[in-house]
């Protein structure tokens, strides 16, 4: 296996430089068109009545009186739609209007398009309904207590899936460990929050009976399966558009109820129709990272070798399915492939509650059980007496390395992101060496760059970049991979421009319109960079040979003679050369306007065991990362301030440096927002913080410097050797801050957020065990703080 | 036009429009982006409604149900307002700013500004959508302040929310535009 190179000998021009996104320009001046920005001259209103109970049965929905008032152009229900639809082919069970049933506070009923807002207002307001409450279930032990009414009739005690796993000894890992610990951990669940709330503007063709559909979405083709699937629709007769998506983070990776809506109300009233989400509705469509409960026991040795893992983990999932599954078999996966783990159990639960249903979130299934993780590491290291980088080190992957679940894996930094935040940070000079309430702590993370078995078995490629070179000499990369922010559509022209050695300039690239790009999965599970970077090496690889071609018939040499220089093809040894322009006008001669394609496929070996849920935490190359982060813990407060952060994140080889740190440090900062103030919360149901001001996203007041490395530790696999970067770094953040606060405060808190509360209450619990010990032993207690 | 779409909240939306309550317009004169104009405009139009539905001026973002996230940072007058906390008609002879009109050609276009060339090459936008009301805020502290200290940039911003950065480059791109005008 070999990474392809860039041409020839030259040194690499469009990659490894900090390029600005190609759509920068537009997002600065405000010419973005986000999807509630598109014009659509007299577009109806589209508005949604949602469930006012957590849990019950729909006794009566009336819309006669609603569909009468002026104004009103249609009105749709559960009658409108039966087949359930979600993600996971095998775990399908939402209906985008509820019907009979409904699962949370704040579920859609029925929906209405009208004139303006003060209609659809009104005609929601007119919707007589009525639901028989049923005992409703806020969390996971509630929902599995025998005798619980089921939300789901197929899934006996509301589980929704049980994953055992068990890969080695772990009994004789244990038996064999010199330090044996277990710790139990509790997390909030948090969500996505992104900046730009939902919208879609959905175009039904009346004459022709074909729907247009634009929407914020990451995966505008699982959208258009959805579509075709809910509205019982021909797939050729759907197009589905992606404009300018204010970020995802995973809300979007999956078709959400509001856009199957849009699409049913747009049929129903034979016109267009427009529907934004208010910040609340976005909060109540929620699939973000699930409360969860950890159950963790290490074996050790004594030099700091891990022996066995043994792991339990419940998630409430909410009322649906979502990626649910996929969810709670991420946790065990990603117990892998970040250390050498020579035996480990696994014990996964996901069960359905009423609450918003959960989904993927960035760091999907690996972030809470990574913390439960390097916690614990955390603490037996400081128990055996070891230095918690010798830890992470004393369990070094050797590279390659095929786990004990069967993930393979071809390249890993960590070692080398372990040095760089040892250095910057001063651990050595500082650690434990700090002033009371002040404190350093480490730890390590690891991500997929993307699933290496795509959710849909279709027998087509992963991946799918098409170009067009026409007279103009330009080129348009045409592509499916949706750019949410990340910039994907600036990696993808760089890495055809360096493959073609042109610069930027000559390029376009057209993305998402499933009329005119071809398919891609997604942007989801970090699978962009590398499976559609690879992608675009080929086919600008394809291209290039079609150039090569045409300049070796025009300079009468053969092909192998021809060196392609970009903007000039050369006879090599040779001063003679042709330029660019005229390489193009041959290669058009008899053919007219090039289109060529690039396609990829994960290699075999990369695609997993064949256990069941083996699939799950595959990954064609491995993203590596480790951070140091120093925070001020106020005793007298229970505040938590975090001073700076400094963190490497191994991403193979950094296509657009500039990027990577963007996304290395937007992950650790969502990590900090997990790990500090973010969690939602729910009062018999109802969502208590439905609003950015109560769901306490960090503001630029409290957020640290993040000072940013990155390690190139090239996988044989990658895009130029690349690896993700938008995911690997957030997990770590977690155990870092908490092993911190510990190295602070001697308090290892076991539950996150660490609002000023939970680390007060925590604290002051911590302070009298530690007062009623030294009682015990005969010394003075302390005298009160 | 407010959307709070709760079956919860409907009582007050069926009080509201079961009542029949429907406000006048008044023609407002207000300068946008440098440009007179008259406009007839609903007593109860929010500022931000005025200028996306009305003035086709959609960089101006609605990020939440109001008050909670400055993606609708406009100038008027130079100060930095919420859109969406604004009654359009209370700006009545007032300047109004909003992101298309800081390019040298206005909302025809032209080279950006300094700010937003340094939020460009710095990466100080990711997915876009914060973007506008950042630039915005930052805008009218470079217009009193010139070369502010990185707690002031902080302050200035703390009522913008992004999502994607972590603010890191946010500061960044404002430290960048201030050494360039310099």
């Amino acid at each position: 296996m070999s990474a392809p190179q860039p041409v020839g000998s030259r040194p690499p021009q469009a990659i490894g430089v900090r390029q600005p996104l190609i759509d920068g320009v537009e997002k600065v001046t405000g010419r973005a068109r986000f999807t509630a920005d598109l014009p659509a001259t007299g577009a109806l209103v589209g508005a949604i009545l949602r469930s006012p109970v957590a849990h019950g049965t729909i006794r009566r929905l009336d819309v006669a009186r609603a569909r009468a008032l002026p104004g009103v152009r249609a009105i749709v229900t559960g009658d409108e739609c039966a087949i359930a639809y979600g993600v996971i082919p095998v775990a399908q069970n939402e209906l985008p209007l509820a019907r009979e049933r409904v699962r949370y506070f704040g579920e859609p009923v029925a929906a209405v398009a009208a004139d303006d807002v003060a209609a659809a207002q009104a005609a929601l307001a007119a919707i007589e309904l009525e639901i028989d409450p049923l005992p409703a279930y806020f969390d996971a032990a509630a929902a599995r207590e025998a005798g619980a009414v089921l939300l789901h009739a197929d899934k006996p005690g509301n589980v929704e899936r049980e994953v055992d796993h068990l890969f080695g000894d772990v009994a004789g890992g244990l038996a064999d460990a010199d330090l044996v610990r277990e710790a139990t951990y509790h997390y909030a669940e948090v969500t996505h929050a992104m900046m730009e709330p939902n919208a879609a503007l959905a175009q039904w063709d009346a004459e022709r009976g074909r729907l247009t559909l634009h929407s914020v979405t990451q995966v505008p083709y699982y959208v258009h399966l959805a579509l075709a699937r809910c509205l019982e629709l021909d797939e050729s007769q759907i197009r589905v558009i992606k404009p300018f998506v204010g970020g995802g983070f995973g809300h979007r990776t999956e078709t959400l109820n509001f856009e199957i809506i849009a699409a049913l109300l747009a049929r129903a009233a034979c016109g267009t129709v427009r529907l934004e989400l208010s910040r609340e509705e976005c909060f109540l469509t929620h699939r973000g990272r699930p409360e969860t409960d950890v159950r963790l026991k290490i074996g050790m040795t004594r030099g700091g070798e891990i022996t066995a893992v043994d792991c339990d983990v419940v998630q409430r999932g909410g009322g649906y399915a979502g990626y649910g599954l996929v969810t709670i078999l991420y946790a065990g996966a990603l117990l892998h492939a970040l250390y050498r783990v020579p035996a480990c159990s696994y014990h996964g639960v996901r069960a359905y509650s009423n609450t918003p249903p959960n989904g993927a979130m960035r760091g999907h299934g690996s972030v809470d059980v990574r913390h439960a993780f390097e916690s614990l590491l955390d603490r037996m290291a400081e128990e055996l007496g070891l230095d918690p980088f010798a830890v992470r080190r004393a369990n070094l992957l050797p590279i390659p390395h095929r786990t004990i679940n069967d993930l393979q894996v071809n390249s890993c930094g960590l070692a080398e992101c372990l040095d760089v935040v040892e250095r910057e940070s001063g651990w050595r000079e500082r650690h434990g060496r700090l002033p009371r309430g002040r404190g350093l702590g480490m730890a390590c993370s690891h991500y997929a760059s993307g699933s290496a078995k795509p959710v849909h078995w279709t027998g087509e490629p992963h991946a799918v970049v098409n170009l067009k070179l026409d007279f103009d000499g330009g080129i348009t990369v045409l592509t499916g991979a949706a750019d949410i922010g990340q910039g994907s559509s600036t990696l993808l022209a760089q890495t055809v421009a360096e493959v073609l050695g042109l610069s930027l300039d000559r390029l376009r690239v057209i993305a998402n319109d499933s009329a005119v790009t071809p398919k891609d999965n997604g942007s989801y599970s970090s699978r962009v960079s590398f499976m559609v970077g690879n992608a675009a090496i080929r086919a600008g690889e394809a291209l290039r040979k079609i150039l090569v071609d045409a300049a070796a018939r025009k300079l009468e040499v053969a092909v192998d003679d021809v060196e392609c220089a970009g903007e000039c093809y050369r006879v090599s040894g040779t001063d003679r050369e042709l330029a660019y322009k005229d390489v193009v006008a041959a290669a058009l001669e008899d053919t007219g306007t090039l289109h060529v394609k690039g396609i990829w496929s994960t290699p075999p070996e990369t695609q997993g065991g064949r256990f069941k849920g083996a699939a799950v935490g595959t990954s064609a190359g491995f993203s590596y990362a480790a951070q140091v982060v120093e925070v001020e813990v106020d005793e007298d407060t229970g505040s938590v301030r975090v001073v700076r952060v400094w963190v490497a994140h191994d991403c193979g080889r950094a296509i657009n440096p500039l990027a990577v740190e963007g996304q290395v440090q937007g992950s650790v900062w969502m990590g900090m927002g997990q790990a500090l103030t973010e969690e939602t919360r729910y009062l018999d149901g109802r969502h208590a913080c439905a609003n950015l001001l109560d769901y306490r996203v960090p503001t630029i007041v409290e957020s640290p410097p993040i000072e940013t490395f990155i390690v190139e530790a090239p996988d044989p696999n990658g895009p130029f050797g690349a690896k993700e970067a938008g995911e690997g770094s957030l997990s770590g953040f977690l155990p870092a801050l908490t092993n911190a606060i510990a190295a602070a405060t001697g308090l290892r808190l076991d539950a996150l957020p660490a609002s000023p509360d939970r680390v007060l209450a925590a604290l002051t619990g911590l302070r009298r065990a530690q007062r009623i010990a030294r009682t015990r032993a005969g010394a003075p207690a302390e005298a009160p703080r | 036009m407010t959307r709070h779409l709760h079956s919860d909240s409907n009582a007050g939306a069926r009080a509201l429009f079961e009542g029949g309550l429907r406000m006048g317009k008044r023609l407002v004169a207000m300068r946008v982006n440098n440009h007179d104009r008259e406009d007839a405009i609903g007593d109860a139009t929010l500022l931000l409604d005025h200028l996306r539905e009305a003035l086709g001026l959609t960089g101006t973002k609605r990020g939440c149900d109001g008050g909670e996230c400055g993606a609708c940072t406009v100038l008027v007058d130079g100060v930095p307002q919420l859109a969406c906390l604004t009654l359009a008609c209370r700006c009545a002879g007032h300047h109004v700013e909003t992101i298309e009109g800081l390019a040298s050609g206005g909302a025809a276009g032209g080279r950006m500004n300094a700010l937003q060339a340094a939020f460009h090459e710095e990466l100080g936008t990711q997915c876009g959508f914060c973007t506008p009301g950042m630039i915005m805020a930052a805008e009218a502290l470079l217009r009193t302040n010139p070369r502010p200290t990185e707690e002031e940039i902080r302050a200035a911003l703390a009522g913008n929310l992004c999502r994607c950065t972590g603010y890191v480059k946010i500061i960044e791109a404002v430290n960048a535009a201030t050494e360039a005008a310099r």
